[in-house]
């Protein structure tokens, strides 16, 4: 397919230079066992627990790839539109370190799973770019090194050797840190709408590294490029990259050449530097590992991850404006995260045709509360089922929208269903006409001073009269009724 | 123990010895050739024995294993739980492992009794078991010459009548080669027939495991065993195992058996060569064609498994650095300093020039022209063997030039020392399966006749070797005469 690189907009230009971004994401494929072993995946577990033979390389044993971890890639694969190749072939690279068991990390290097897909990018400003993604490729994570705990040495948790990760490439196709940063939320997006990386950027479950060059305007030639190495947070890559593109523009300017380098970013002084240089000279001699036949996919296994895919974020956001006719604002704000999509179409299915309704509960209060909890939607202390029955009460008259508010409050401090909090408050809606008809009245007895200045034209003072009524009646009066029945009292008719 | 696994089997269902006797004897045998041949690394009498106590039970209980009872020995490759594997390493001299390799799991199952673990060339790097921390094995047919390797161990064992059979490693060589040296019938199986989990590896692409005995009968026994498919390794073949021992009987007429050009070069010693032409007449007898056929890239493949096994190899024996398992550098003044005292002091000479030939194969600006070229040879390798089988059912030549080599006449020129090779290392570049069976004698020492197969021929290389044995004597000559 064609990957015909976009032109940089201007406004990317920096005082004549242009700075050009590529990033490998490390995704953590979200597998029960590791990708070579049975050995089980999940984090903050005492250290080497989660070790089998294979994981600390003992003697004698092999590799056997897991094939859910394939599946996961093949349907990363098939959301960005990219090949997915039927021979891909795993590749040794070779390094000595202690936290890395075999002396060699097991990764896929001249044919990866995935290769040549698109990712449509929303930025900020709403414009949408297509990022060419070169590649994505199957590895085995390493083990971590505990330097702190330990005076004078150095302990090995190795937990983590040997869980599945996925490597997405892409091309050098990214013009400013904020496209960086947006291209790397997409991708972040993506993987947990798939279901195929939890996106936990604390446990490090999502990473990368960003290589930054910088060329004069005029020119289509790149620059020589600098990698930042493992950061983790989509502030400190912005903030990394921004930083290594004024540090090149400023080298350049003073005559000096970049040397091609892997650096590090230092989130305290917002700055990077470099590896130590032995670090930088690695030659990993790669070559295909004896011990893993080529990895086949067939059109059956293509077919299969294809049947099981999600509907993938952008097409419902299409749908969502197109179909149930919601703002772009909301639709994207909705599509931002699957779990929070699912929730609104939880919601709406029970509320048909009350698509902005659902969609403002969802992003409005359901988000605010989340948001002051410190909860995913996955965690609502108002499941989606609670909200449709409070909606339908609303739809159905039964409370006000505002009075909905007080009710959705309760509901989240665990004082019940929409049901049992407004019973329990006795905070149904009176639409009762002979109930209002007496409050109105009282509340005109009250005002005489009012009531003659507004029949004298002073129409503002209707709003003195709701809100009067309101409170006489604890807000529960129906607004609609209220209104109508207000004029005509007022108009002493 | 010069008995065939067959009889041993039937002596053992008349009740006229035990598992437990047949495994005292075994002891009795190892350790009176320790100090002359030093077959074996390890004796494990507590675990023989219990395991022989198992098999007795089994064998009242009518086990239907012809291995059941019979003591044997493993190469000291294959990892045993709870007994110390050590590839005949400085480096794995105190390691224990915590599991068995699929190889031992199998044998165990049917209650063979492995008395032990056998000497070999270290991490299988050799021709001749002198690359061993535990010093050189011997030949027992001549205790100045190599048993050849890198299965020695297992090979002495077997001639010296220490055990009926063995298990043994091959990876260019190391099974065919010892057997040849040591006058008894060696197999290497078809690339993948053998699980690798457990064997600790040399060369995974080319590593294989199988058997020595002393008869192709005994061979289809093991094999039998072993063989299978095991989901623990990503290369094994998933493809039914065939009846060995069943078809070991057929008549070998209408047989084509072509005879490689290539393999009767100006190296291969006039002694060595006239028992295989004879040996190749006696096939004729049995009803076989001899058909001349060329192997035009065979003298390739000695360049490139001398690219390809140390490749694999330096990768392959990167973990050992000192920080899990294993020898470690006393007092380590860095990380660097961990990493290259342990390696230089854990590994021997021989493993050290294979790890930096492979390194260097590999390395950026070398990778092309070393690594790659050799994957290329290896392919016409493959399809020479492909071309050839179109016309013939086996491939027959020496299995080895000479017969075996004086102790320490090729340790200063490794380059004589992989010339050893020259016949062996092409089956494996091909992942085929090939047989070593006792052919005649040269110098008063055995000379081995190679059989090739197709990929998963065991059997039609078991029945023809099987075949040749019916009808010679040569496979029960042994150092102390004939059987």
């Amino acid at each position: 397919m064609s990957t015909a690189s976009r032109i940089p907009p201007p406004e990317s230009q920096l005082s004549g230079w242009q700075p050009v971004i590529g990033l490998e994401i490390h995704a953590q494929l979200s597998t029960q066992s590791k990708l070579f072993s049975g050995a089980s995946t999940a984090y903050g577990a005492e250290p080497n627990t989660h070790t089998g033979l294979v994981d600390i390389a003992l003697p004698g044993t092999l590799p056997v790839p897991n094939r859910a971890a394939l599946d996961k890639a093949i349907r990363f694969g098939l959301a960005i539109g990219a090949r997915i190749a039927p021979h891909s072939v795993f590749a040794r690279k070779n390094y000595f370190y202690p936290d890395l068991p075999k002396g060699y990390q097991i990764s896929q290097y001249e044919l990866p799973v995935v290769a040549d897909g698109t990712l449509a990018v929303r930025l900020d400003d709403g414009r949408v770019i297509e990022v060419a993604i070169e590649r994505a490729h199957l590895e085995e994570d390493a083990g971590k090194s505990l330097h702190e705990e330990f005076h004078g040495a150095t302990g090995i948790d190795l937990n983590r050797a040997g869980t599945p990760l996925l490597e997405i490439v892409s091309k050098p196709v990214l013009y400013s840190a904020a496209e960086a940063v947006a291209y790397m939320r997409a991708v972040h997006t993506l993987v947990r709408w798939l279901g195929v990386c939890d996106g936990n950027m604390q446990e490090g479950s999502f990473r990368c590294d960003a290589n930054v060059s910088v060329r004069p305007a005029a020119s289509d030639k790149l620059g020589t490029r600098t990698e930042i190495k493992n950061v983790n947070s989509f502030r400190f890559v912005e903030k990394a990259i921004e930083y290594e593109i004024e540090r090149q523009i400023r080298a350049l300017e003073n005559g000096e050449k970049i040397v091609q380098e892997t650096r590090l970013y230092d989130p305290t002084r917002h700055q990077t530097r470099p590896m130590r240089g032995k670090e930088n000279a690695n030659d990993y001699r790669y070559f295909p590992d004896p011990d893993l036949p080529p990895l086949a996919v067939t059109a059956d296994d293509i077919a299969a991850v294809k049947a099981a895919m999600p509907e993938l974020p952008e097409a419902r956001r299409v749908r969502y404006i197109d179909a149930l006719g919601l703002p772009e604002i909301d639709a994207t704000q909705l599509c931002a995260d699957r779990a929070t999509a699912d929730y609104f179409e939880a919601v709406l299915a029970a509320l048909p045709g009350e698509a902005k309704l659902a969609a403002n509960w969802t992003l409005g209060e359901v988000s605010a509360a989340l948001n002051d909890a410190a909860l995913t939607i996955d965690a609502s202390r108002v499941p989606a089922s609670a909200l449709a029955q409070l909606l339908t009460r609303v739809r159905e008259g039964v409370i006000s929208g505002k009075i909905a508010k007080d009710v959705f409050a309760a509901m989240w401090t665990g004082e019940g269903s929409a049901d049992e909090v407004i019973e329990k408050r006795g905070l149904k809606q009176i639409s009762d006409s002979g109930a209002l008809a007496a409050a109105i009245d009282a509340v005109l007895a009250e005002y005489p001073t009012q009531l003659a200045d507004f029949r004298g034209g002073n129409e503002k003072l209707l709003q003195f009269f709701v809100g009067q009524v309101m409170k006489r009646t604890r807000g529960q009066a129906n607004p609609q009724q209220l209104n109508a029945l207000l004029r005509e009292k007022l108009k002493g008719e | 123990m010069s008995s065939s696994i067959a009889q041993l089997a039937q002596t053992l269902r008349e009740r006229n010895t035990s598992a437990v006797q047949l495994t005292r004897d075994a002891f009795a045998a190892a350790k009176a050739s320790h100090a002359d041949l030093n077959a074996l690394v390890t004796i494990d009498e507590a675990g023989a024995l219990a395991a022989a106590e198992r098999a007795d039970a089994a064998l009242a209980n009518g086990s239907p294993s012809a291995l059941a009872g019979i003591p044997f020995v493993h190469k000291d490759i294959f990892c045993t739980n709870g007994l110390r594997t050590t590839c005949a390493s400085r480096m794995l001299e105190h390691f224990v492992p915590p599991y068995d390799a699929t190889v031992v799991e199998k044998l165990a199952a049917v209650a063979a009794v492995s008395i032990g673990k056998a000497n070999m060339d270290e991490f299988a790097m050799g021709s001749s078991t002198e690359n061993s921390f535990f010093g050189a094995t011997k030949n027992p047919w001549d205790a100045a010459r190599v048993p050849g390797g890198s299965s020695g161990g297992s090979a002495a064992a077997v001639a010296a009548g220490i055990v009926p059979y063995a298990t043994g490693t091959d990876t260019g060589g190391s099974i065919r080669q010892p057997a040849a040296f040591c006058g008894i019938t060696g197999l290497k199986p078809t690339y993948g027939r053998v699980s690798r989990f457990g064997m600790i590896a040399y060369a995974s692409s080319l590593d294989c495991g199988g058997v020595l005995a002393r008869s192709a009968a005994d061979c289809a026994h093991v094999l039998a065993a072993i063989a299978g498919h095991d989901g623990r390794d990503a290369t094994s073949a998933d493809r039914v195992v065939d009846d060995y021992a069943g078809t070991l009987a057929k008549p070998l007429q209408g047989l084509r058996i072509g005879v490689a050009r290539e393999y009767f070069g100006a190296g291969v010693a006039a002694g060595v060569g006239a028992a295989v032409h004879a040996a190749l007449k006696e096939y004729e007898k049995l009803g076989a064609a001899l058909v001349e056929i060329s192997l035009p890239s065979a003298a390739l493949a000695i360049p490139a498994y001398y690219v390809i096994a140390p490749a694999e190899a330096s990768s392959n024996l990167a973990r050992y650095d000192g920080v899990r398992y294993g020898y470690a550098a006393k007092e380590p003044k860095s990380l660097e300093d961990l990493y290259t005292r342990t390696r230089a002091e854990g590994f021997g000479a021989e493993v050290k020039r294979r790890i930096l030939v492979g390194t260097y194969a590999l390395s950026a600006g070398y990778y092309d022209a070393y690594y790659l070229r050799a994957q290329r040879v290896r392919r016409l390798i493959a399809n020479d063997f492909s071309a050839a089988f179109k016309s013939v059912d086996l491939i027959a030549g020496p299995t080895t030039p000479t017969v075996a080599f004086k102790i320490g006449e090729k340790t200063s020129d490794p380059l004589a020392m992989y010339a050893e090779d020259v016949n062996t290392v092409a089956v494996n570049l091909a992942g085929l399966p090939a047989i070593s069976l006792p052919a005649g004698f040269s110098e008063g020492l055995p000379v081995g006749l190679q059989l090739i197969a197709p990929a998963f021929a065991e059997s039609a290389l078991l029945n023809a070797a099987h075949q040749f044995q019916l009808a010679t004597d040569w496979h029960l000559r042994t150092p102390g005469g004939v059987q």
